[in-house]
């Protein structure tokens, strides 16, 4: 009896939470089929925020891929002092509010900050810019990547790489043949959650970005743009496309994980 | 047996090579460029005026509503997500129904959902078009929802692993001696579950105070009376008071930082109990 209350409980809570809203944007969405949701997302507008939402996430992911297997295997591998501080920093994004980001951002990056004001000078213009986005989103998605590979780095052991290299073989060869494809699904599962946070990225990127339409606004923007201006088919079918990514990354990191590959869960 | 002994022993500790150099030089340049230097420059730029106007920036009428807003709804949602998290974890880990294997993968869409969807799929149920008749656009009811949505998974994926391992045996003995289930919980699971649980909600709070997407669209950032703090921020930013929007910015860091140490010294407990 109570095991069936609790049931009911936790049920509904989530149906109501959860799934009822985003079944109803679904719903409203494709309620008059599918040629609104076409017509909404191939205006120019909406396909210029792809491509910028594209370009952005595209280098935030690559720069924290790099960062993320490089700084596991420094936490990993190697004894140095003050490891317990840095990995505390590798996590300190997640805790710090995207607009918060987005000041900081501005206060190093902006035209009248020092940093800023010589980096225009070469003419390189980072807040109301890419670069500026992409540093906002490589940000917020820092900790994803090296959160992944670190645990099954441990789990691994560096038993394989001694071994190739007492064999003659170089850093690069035994990354490659050996630690990489030790480590490649937990790097798929980092990779993607990285990839989704910065396809959704919203905060972060409304503050750097000045939010200028047809410039530098991403999906995320557009959907709150076109919905404050009234438009609400391509608000809801540009969230619905989002959404629909959500699904796929939640369903991707579900096949990735590593707990439950070993428990072949 | 001995090679895997070996495996646990032999973890070779390296002196601070050229390799580690090179890698701790340009991991902790990547992290001052993007995370350290920006954030130091917030807290420095809060100061910069001086300890009174900072007060002043977080005791002017609207940044000290949209604090109280912010801090209140966060320990709400944080409450509410303690004790229906660990309802939720309990139902995926010990009860048998169809759907179930669903309901455990979507418990994380929250986490893949941009923040500005949730707001606007929240407000398309819960908005002036409710199909359901509940409008809570607009109000603090629609914040906090908006807050329960996005801090859904925490307590779940955190209780969730703690409930898997947990021995059914210690259970039936309790239940064997005569204890009912409401004292083989409170007695038995209970205090398993504690540490699990309150770092779940510390997770949940710091996530909680820090929102921002999520609440722009049904709150309608009322001042005085839905807008978060987040948001008041962003309102500053927007109006050029940096210095303000830094000093409020401040407050929000520090309170994050303490519940991660919270959180942290919750962890350290479980771990020695457990």
């Amino acid at each position: 009896m109570a095991k069936h209350v609790l049931r009911v409980v936790a049920v509904v809570y989530v149906l109501f939470l959860l799934v009822l809203p985003v079944a109803l944007i679904v719903w409203r969405t494709f309620g008059d089929g599918l040629a609104p949701f076409a017509e909404a997302l191939t205006s120019p507008s909406a396909l210029h925020a792809f491509t910028v939402t594209l370009t952005v996430a595209g280098w935030a992911v690559l720069a924290n891929t790099v960062f993320g297997v490089g700084a596991a295997l420094l936490l990993v591998r190697h004894e140095f002092p003050g490891k317990r501080l840095l990995g505390a920093f590798i996590d300190l994004p997640m805790a710090v509010s995207p607009v918060v980001v987005g000041l900081a951002l501005i206060l190093v990056y902006g035209r009248f900050s020092p940093l800023g004001g010589l980096l225009e000078s070469w003419g390189i213009q980072v807040i109301f810019s890419t670069p500026g986005m992409v540093l906002a989103t490589v940000f917020v998605s820092l900790p994803l990547v090296v959160r992944a590979v670190v645990p099954v780095l441990e789990e691994l052991g560096d038993e394989q790489e001694q071994a190739a290299h007492t064999l003659g073989a170089s850093r690069l060869q035994s990354f490659v043949r050996i630690t990489l494809p030790g480590i490649r699904w937990a790097l798929g599962y980092g990779v993607v959650l990285c990839l989704a946070r910065s396809l959704g990225e919203y905060g972060a990127v409304a503050v750097v970005s000045g939010r200028l339409v047809d410039q530098t606004q991403t999906l995320t923007l557009f959907v709150e743009e076109r919905f404050q201006n009234f438009d609400q088919p391509a608000a809801f079918a540009a969230a619905t496309a989002l959404a629909l990514i959500a699904v796929v990354t939640l369903l991707f990191t579900k096949l990735l994980r590593p707990k439950d590959r070993s428990d072949g869960n | 047996m001995t090679r895997e002994v070996t495996a646990i022993t032999v973890r070779p500790v390296r002196r601070l090579a050229g390799g580690t150099a090179a890698g701790l030089g340009t991991a902790v340049l990547y992290l001052s460029l993007i995370v350290l230097i920006p954030l130091a420059a917030v807290v420095w730029r809060s100061a910069d005026e001086g300890p009174g106007y900072f007060w002043r920036s977080v005791t002017t009428p609207d940044a000290w509503a949209a604090l109280t807003l912010t801090v209140g709804a966060s320990a709400l949602v944080a409450l509410v997500n303690l004790v229906m998290g660990t309802v939720i974890a309990w139902v995926l880990v010990r009860d048998r129904f169809p759907g179930r294997a669903v309901l455990d993968t979507i418990i994380d869409l929250p986490f893949a959902l941009p923040t500005i969807v949730a707001g606007l799929v929240l407000l398309a149920l819960y908005g002036p078009q409710s199909p359901l008749g509940v409008n809570l656009a607009y109000s603090r009811a629609g914040v906090v929802l908006a807050l329960l949505f996005v801090t859904l998974p925490f307590v779940v994926r955190t209780v969730q692993p703690v409930l898997l391992e947990l021995d059914t045996e210690m259970e039936q003995a309790a239940a064997s001696l005569g204890a009912s289930p409401f004292q083989t919980f409170r007695r038995v699971i209970l205090p398993n579950l504690i540490p699990a649980m309150l770092s779940g909600t510390a997770l949940a709070f710091t996530r909680a105070i820090a929102e921002f997407g999520s609440t722009v669209l049904i709150s309608g950032n009322l001042p005085f009376k839905t807008q978060v703090a987040a948001v008041n921020i962003f309102s500053q930013i927007e109006g050029d008071n940096t210095t303000g929007a830094a000093a409020i910015s401040t407050v929000l860091l520090v309170v994050a930082l303490v519940a991660l140490i919270t959180l942290d010294v919750l962890q350290r407990w479980g771990s020695r109990r457990g």
